[in-house]
């Protein structure tokens, strides 16, 4: 028995391997599925809702929904498109992303998604919630201003570095990256080569004193949209 | 035909982007037989004189003079444009918008480590602009038309935008020109 699925996406014929997601024999095919709670190598977590395609007609995130055959799927659409901004904006709106002096600026996955789906400006208003900042840590600093809730650092401190450094606490609005210890990141496990540390796609978790080694023009995102690394993988691009 | 105007201002902005218009370089001679300069702190003229094509807005809300300011821009320009990532998100002076007002008159001039102020008093003058409970996105006091971001948005960013929009051509400005920094 064959243990290829084929599908499509846009119109394009894919050949997927049994047990892959969407999202997984999408960048395998070269084909750009926009992203940010998604990481390789971390479990999907399916929460930021931005990969979300549609599946034969039914809405999907693409980072948790397997593949079958002949499912059809749509990514690069107005519609979809539409939604990915909303969402992106809201985002902006809802923490306070100065991208003029954050360190992640350039390799920001957040800020590279916005450049690519063609973001000037949120169409909302912005709320300017009241976060903090835990510095306490000799090697790392929460700035929770920034933080998207894509909890990626919850997972890979569980699942790369076999801790329980982060958890979310708090529901809606109130929701956020909390500690496991009585105060602060300092408190706890964490050491500054974990992955928890690097898998922040924001601003929100840095390593302290390595910011704005890389100038400008030649950061990740200066020169090329996101995605363009998957879209590579295109065999017509080959 | 009489050449299109073009009204700039700097409200609550550091002037970055004004310098990031003056960047331009040489096509600023280009730029003034395309057009001509309205009220600006380009030619310091203080008071439209004329109904403008084009208003730049550089900076946000930050006290009422400049609500006035960026009210009076609304009347007398066709569209507006928010230059930079101040007028769209009220930028580095939105930081004190989690700080309430009272706190930040008492850091700025009574408590902060470098305050020298043997009266003690926080400065009430009638001439002072009243400052806003928070920091305001321009889009926030009157509608704004388009959003150029970047800190500053670059020259060639506004060049190419004021050329499109000057020969009524839609803008598709290629990916390195668009930043949020």
């Amino acid at each position: 028995m064959s243990d290829k699925i084929k599908f499509s996406i846009d119109d394009v014929e894919i050949e997927g391997e049994v047990g892959q997601t969407i999202m997984e024999a999408a960048d395998a095919a070269g084909v750009y599925i926009p992203r940010l709670c998604a990481s390789k190598n971390l479990t999907p977590h399916g929460s930021c809702r931005v990969c979300t395609v549609k599946v034969n007609g039914r809405s999907q995130a693409a980072c948790t929904q397997p593949i079958a055959p002949g499912i059809i799927v749509e990514n690069d659409t107005d519609e979809l498109k539409g939604h990915r901004r909303s969402i992106v904006e809201m985002l902006f709106v809802e923490g306070n992303h100065y991208c003029m002096f954050c360190e992640k600026s350039g390799n920001c996955e957040l800020q590279a998604v916005a450049y690519r789906l063609g973001i000037a400006a949120p169409a909302h208003e912005y709320l300017f919630p009241n976060r903090d900042v835990d510095a306490t840590h000799p090697e790392i600093f929460i700035d929770r201003n920034r933080c998207i809730l894509c909890g990626r650092c919850v997972r890979a401190s569980k699942e790369l570095d076999n801790k329980n450094v982060f958890q979310f606490v708090g529901r809606g609005i109130e929701k956020k990256v909390a500690v496991n210890a009585d105060a602060n990141l300092s408190d706890t496990d964490m050491a500054g080569v974990d992955m928890a540390a690097s898998s922040c796609p924001v601003g929100a978790i840095l390593r302290k004193r390595v910011g704005f080694a890389i100038p400008v023009g030649e950061r990740l995102y200066d020169a090329k949209p996101i995605g363009s690394e998957i879209e590579s993988n295109r065999a017509e691009n080959k | 035909m009489t050449k299109p105007k073009i009204a700039t201002t700097s409200l609550a902005g550091c002037f970055g982007c004004h310098m990031s218009i003056l960047d331009i370089d040489d096509r600023i001679l280009k730029l003034v037989e395309l057009i001509e300069f309205n009220k600006s702190p380009v030619n310091d003229i203080k008071k439209f004189t004329e109904r403008c094509l084009v208003g730049l807005i550089e900076g946000g809300c930050c006290n009422e003079e400049n609500v006035h300011v960026l009210q009076d821009f609304r009347k007398n320009c066709d569209v507006l444009i928010s230059l930079g990532d101040c007028a769209i998100m009220g930028g580095i002076p939105a930081m004190r918008n989690s700080v309430p007002l009272k706190e930040c008159f008492e850091e700025a001039y009574l408590n902060g480590v470098t305050v020298f102020n043997p009266a003690g008093k926080i400065p009430s003058d009638k001439e002072l602009p009243l400052l806003l409970d928070r920091v305001y996105p321009c889009s926030e006091i009157v509608k704004m038309d388009y959003h150029m971001p970047g800190c500053p948005p670059s020259a060639d960013t506004i060049w190419e935008t004021l050329v499109a929009l000057l020969n009524n051509k839609p803008l598709d400005l290629p990916y390195e020109l668009v930043k949020y920094d």
